[in-house]
């Protein structure tokens, strides 16, 4: 139990660091480098929690896809600190909000925990009681109980993807693209002509 | 204190030496990976390689790497010095923690962790972030463009991958490495079955491995040598080596998946005789021959058209496999966890 426990200080502590830095760095490069810190440390903190299936999950969606096109656009943006420092003080305000609904939201989770003192006993682990792996629970809830809500999060996520793509396609009609069909189909016959040519003659 | 010492002190000495078992003859393989490469690269130019260095220049690996070692290590002075020098640690240690779930025997694995193959699957799609952290701290615009160009390949082919891991997934009923070369073992190895997937899972390991002919991120010819151009010294040395680790471990990917890890072909007298992780290592070095061979065969692909390749072909074709493979599987019940299931 001392090593889990020490592991957990030491996930959770890097998790809060990482993410302070992701705000309070200059360079958003290095933003978002900790905001990769962060994510996967909280994967750390589901392996704690038994849950290994959502980890690798975290690891393979939000560091491995989101936050690599995320480091994409930040790396090839041109930002200027000076201009974003302008920005604060106005954006202040709405920020400040943002943040006192959250802690106060944390607040209300904190406090039940200690009106309602069995309420933890929900909390433990449901996977480890049911004593199949991860993955085979996850997926009998899912495929099961909640077919339908997963295939409307499905389909929700098609339109979204078919959205971005018909926002952002625009046709070009001065790009010169090839055309797989015709350049297999060519044979040499239909382009090359061979020709003998003796020596001293020239074609 | 006794107590102490076998809790908390011997499982961490433990570790380390397993460890080591496993990191000292990766590195060894990766020098002699290298060694291969010249050698039989140079058979099919009908060249010699390299030749001087020691009996059939065998120690050729040694002394580049001391030589890499004995060079300065220059930092260009627009580089962002931290994640300039992080990026080749990243990219080299992300190639050795992968083999923590590697089975090279029947239960000879560090980590026999049931999420094994989507670890895998996680960590190889973290390698991006060495070569794009190296190609923006360099400041310099080859780098970056290399740099561009890999996580843009990377993060296309890794899609269809995914897609191939869950037809195996399948087919073999668990995510754990172990049962899924324990799977193979029942039936036939899945490259009987899934023989086109196999296929493709190869040539994507090939671009995700930024091997030719998907080497676009290093095209000597455009970008001098993409991504590492700054780099000299022990910095270029662990790109190099976490390059060849990951040819490595992709092939040990392919082998567990589609070969039959440390499966023998045929489980009768002459065949059984090798034990198991031989046999992993002799599969292993047959694809890496592949990954030697196609780099002394074909050109490079155009950038448009790996682009092609990865979305408009390979994720496809890999889509339909898995509801191809997946109603299959249902259709005739003969999926391995139903059958589990019903046993129980």
């Amino acid at each position: 139990m001392i090593i889990q426990g020490l592991a957990f200080y030491m996930f959770a502590a890097i998790t809060v660091a990482a993410g302070v830095m992701v705000i309070s760095a200059r360079n958003p490069v290095h933003s978002v480098l900790f905001l990769i810190l962060a994510f996967f440390n909280s994967a750390g903190l589901f392996v704690l929690m038994g849950a290994e299936f959502l980890a690798m999950i975290l690891v393979v969606v939000y560091v491995g896809a989101v936050a690599v096109l995320f480091m994409f656009v930040v790396m090839m943006l041109d930002i200027s600190l000076a201009e974003m420092r302008a920005g604060f003080l106005q954006y202040l305000p709405l920020g400040a909000m943002i943040g006192f609904v959250l802690v106060m939201e944390l607040g209300i989770i904190g406090g039940s925990w200690v009106i309602a003192d069995n309420v933890d006993k929900n909390f433990v682990a449901p996977i480890v009681a049911m004593k199949t792996t991860n993955t085979e629970a996850l997926g009998n809830m899912l495929y099961t109980h909640y077919v339908y809500y997963f295939q409307a999060a499905g389909m929700i996520l098609l339109v979204a993807m078919i959205g971005a793509i018909v926002l952002t396609h625009r046709k070009r009609p001065d790009a010169r693209k090839q055309n797989i069909g015709d350049q297999v189909s060519r044979h040499p016959s239909d382009t090359l002509e061979i020709k003998k040519v003796s020596s001293g003659s020239g074609v | 204190m006794v107590e102490f010492w076998w809790t908390y002190i011997w499982p961490v000495i433990w570790i380390l030496l397993q460890i080591l078992a496993i990191v000292v003859p990766l590195l060894v393989g990766v020098a002699y990976l290298t060694y291969a490469e010249r050698k039989v690269i140079a058979a099919m130019h009908l060249r010699r390689g390299p030749n001087v260095v020691g009996v059939y220049g065998l120690l050729q690996p040694i002394a580049d790497g001391m030589k890499l070692f004995f060079k300065e290590t220059v930092i260009p002075s627009g580089a962002n010095r931290i994640v300039f020098v992080m990026a080749p640690m990243i990219t080299f240690s992300l190639a050795l923690v992968a083999w923590a779930v590697i089975p090279l025997g029947d239960g000879l694995v560090v980590a026999d962790i049931n999420v094994g193959i989507l670890y895998l699957f996680a960590i190889s799609s973290l390698g991006v972030y060495g070569v794009l952290m190296a190609g923006w701290a360099s400041n310099s615009k080859y780098a970056f463009l290399g740099a561009l160009r890999s996580a843009a390949q990377m993060v296309s082919y890794e899609i269809s991958m995914g897609f191939i891991i869950i037809t195996v997934l399948i087919v073999a009923g668990s995510l754990n490495l172990s049962d899924i070369v324990n799977a193979q073992k029942e039936s036939v190895w899945f490259i009987i079955p899934l023989f086109p997937m196999a296929v493709i899972f190869f040539i994507s390991t090939l671009a995700e491995t930024n091997r030719h002919p998907f080497d676009l991120p290093e095209a000597e010819a455009e970008l001098v040598a993409g991504y590492f151009v700054e780099y000299s010294s022990m910095t270029f040395a662990l790109f190099f080596l976490g390059e060849y680790a990951n040819m490595i471990l992709m092939a040990g990917m392919t082998t567990i998946l589609f070969f039959g890890g440390w499966l023998p072909p045929f489980d009768i007298a002459p065949f059984n005789w090798l034990p198991g992780p031989i046999w992993f290592i002799i599969k292993m070095c047959m694809l890496l021959f592949i990954f030697l061979w196609v780099r002394a065969t074909f050109p490079r692909y155009r950038y448009d058209q790996l682009m092609r390749l990865g979305w408009k072909v390979f994720l496809p074709i890999s889509l339909a496999a898995v509801v191809i493979v997946g109603g299959v599987v249902l259709a005739f019940d003969i999926s391995p966890l139903a059958n589990a299931a019903a046993s129980k």
